[in-house]
């Protein structure tokens, strides 16, 4: 049998009615299925979340441009057993922000470059030890050793990817230093991206 | 009026943009040049300016404005008027005069705008100030608030960060507004629980506040669109920390179960992302968190007193028939800014 899913359109519905329209269509479901759930903002996304999360249903959401998200909702025992729950955007402890982390160097600070390298493994894990966790990490000109070969900073960032944070290398800087195919955390991006993460974040941080 | 006309897609408190993102603005403005008479400026985050006159006086400056968060025009006037009074209260201050702003669609019933001001200009009245102008404007949605004038002693009035380490804390309005309304707006809220938040909202804090004169009270904010938590958090000011009791927090009857369904606010939403990092919640439930970050509309005052005095304090308040609660201590600097249990 096919499984049963409704489909609820609350683009241009502010809160709570995302949240109302989507427990009418559970309601409709009669026990198990999928509700899709288009809005238009990721608050609307989030309080979706805190309720699936309160209701053990589990969810799944993606972006798909800055006035359109869809949120998947699956209700009932088997339904959506394939999705691991870890998907689930939860209200988690480790909060982040519209924060982007821009790393433009190997070495943290002006002045001696050994110091520098040790304060830059110390700044990841002192970031990684946060409450609130950057939504970014970019990586460009030398910054991409810190995601490359052996780097001390790679265990951290992997960490720190674990907890969600998203770390980006610029592919550029990659191919100029020769380390393409050494990277060893997170993905390649390019200069169009970095622009965009960068005047669509809240803080850029610099280190 | 029966069909909702009045409302928009979000009224009251609920309607004012995230702690965040004006933090993020804010930050960028140039400061003005010192001015040694400005006592409380928009660095400390405070509900009003305060500057002084003379040697003794000092005058209170606000202004608050929203789209309405209930059906009934003349209860819009009062709620309105009655939480840009607020500001002055939260303070410590006397309430001189008030201007109306109102923004009014050009085709809509003027008479929907005659109940507007009058219920406003009756709370103006009630807090002994006097009306004295206005400005109003063309828009397609309609606002409605007060820019207020009061004095204060300058040597006597509330910051909302001169909290010290063994201060109690007193909330003086029961918590849930926001919930309440927006429950409302999509017909799932009771009537008594309507009618408890209107008449919550159209009490003036101004009862509150003269009772406060008798204490030693040493920090005060009045709780409006950052929630509970967002405003305490202003009052922790980096340097002090706090311990909730949550079942001390009084909520509007029918808040709790509204909650429970979701009917939450992304106003709400955006505080927990400004706040949640500062909190640790010990065994809280799901609705009683929502509570505490929901954006409050002419909510009470919270206020840091002496703890010598707060059993008194609390007792003139409660006789006053003042929903008053005594719901936390302020403690030196810990790991989680604020411990709710």
């Amino acid at each position: 049998m096919r499984e049963k899913k409704i489909v609820v359109n609350a683009v241009g519905d502010t809160c709570p009615i995302p949240v109302v329209k989507t427990k009418q269509a559970i309601g409709q479901l009669g026990g198990s299925g999928t509700v899709e759930v288009y809005v238009d903002n990721e608050i609307a996304v989030q309080n979706l979340s805190k309720m699936a999360v309160q209701k053990g249903y589990r969810i799944r959401s993606e972006k798909q441009n800055d006035q359109k998200y869809v949120v998947l909702l699956y209700i009932g025992s088997d339904a959506g057993s394939d999705i691991p729950t870890e998907d689930a955007l939860s209200c988690s402890t480790k909060v982040k922000r519209d924060l982007v982390v821009a790393v433009s160097s190997s070495v943290m600070g002006e002045g001696d470059a050994e110091l520098g390298r040790v304060l830059m493994k110390g700044f990841f894990y002192a970031l990684s030890q946060q409450d609130i966790l950057p939504k970014t990490i970019l990586f460009y000109n030398s910054g991409a050793f810190l995601t490359c070969g052996e780097a001390d900073t790679v265990s951290d960032l992997k960490q720190l990817e674990a907890e969600g944070v998203e770390i980006l290398t610029c592919g550029t800087c990659l191919n100029h230093y020769q380390l393409t195919d050494q990277l060893k955390v997170g993905g390649v991006t390019n200069m169009y991206a970095i622009a965009e993460k960068m005047t669509g974040a809240g803080f850029v941080i610099k280190p | 009026m029966g069909d909702n006309s009045l409302f928009c897609k979000s009224g009251g408190c609920t309607a004012k943009l995230g702690a965040g993102l004006l933090g993020y603005v804010l930050d960028k403005i140039p400061r003005p040049l010192y001015d040694k008479n400005l006592l409380v400026g928009y660095d400390s985050k405070d509900d009003a300016a305060v500057y002084q006159v003379t040697e003794n006086l000092a005058i209170v400056q606000t202004l608050d404005f929203f789209p309405p968060m209930v059906s009934d025009p003349y209860l819009f006037g009062q709620i309105a008027a009655a939480n840009a009074l607020s500001d002055i209260y939260a303070m410590g201050g006397e309430v001189k005069s008030a201007l109306n702003i109102v923004c009014f669609p050009e085709q809509e019933d003027l008479n929907i705008l005659g109940e507007i001001l009058r219920g406003g200009a009756e709370k103006v009245t009630e807090a002994g100030g006097i009306l004295s102008g206005g400005h109003s404007i063309c828009d397609p949605e309609i606002k409605y608030g007060l820019s207020v004038m009061g004095t204060v002693a300058a040597d006597r009035f509330y910051k909302n960060n001169g909290g010290r380490i063994g201060d109690k804390l007193i909330l003086t309005k029961k918590l849930g507004v926001g919930i309440v309304c927006t429950a409302d707006r999509v017909g799932e809220a009771a009537k008594e629980s309507v009618d408890e938040a209107v008449e919550s909202m159209t009490t003036l804090n101004k009862y509150t506040v003269e009772i406060c004169a008798d204490y030693r009270i040493h920090a005060c904010t009045d709780v409006t669109g950052f929630g509970f938590l967002g405003h305490l958090h202003e009052m922790m000011a980096q340097n002090l920390s706090c311990r909730i009791d949550s079942s001390k927090i009084l909520t509007i009857r029918g808040a709790f179960d509204c909650a429970e369904e979701f009917l939450l606010t992304a106003a709400g939403q955006k505080n927990r992302n400004h706040t949640a990092s500062f909190v640790k919640f010990d065994g809280i439930a799901f609705a009683m968190e929502e509570i505490l970050f929901d954006p409050q509309t002419s909510g009470g005052l919270l206020v840091a007193v002496d703890k010598r005095d707060a059993d008194a304090l609390l007792r003139k308040l409660t006789e006053a028939g003042i929903p008053a609660s005594q719901v936390g201590e302020i403690l030196e600097k810990q790991e989680n800014e604020i411990l709710v249990f």
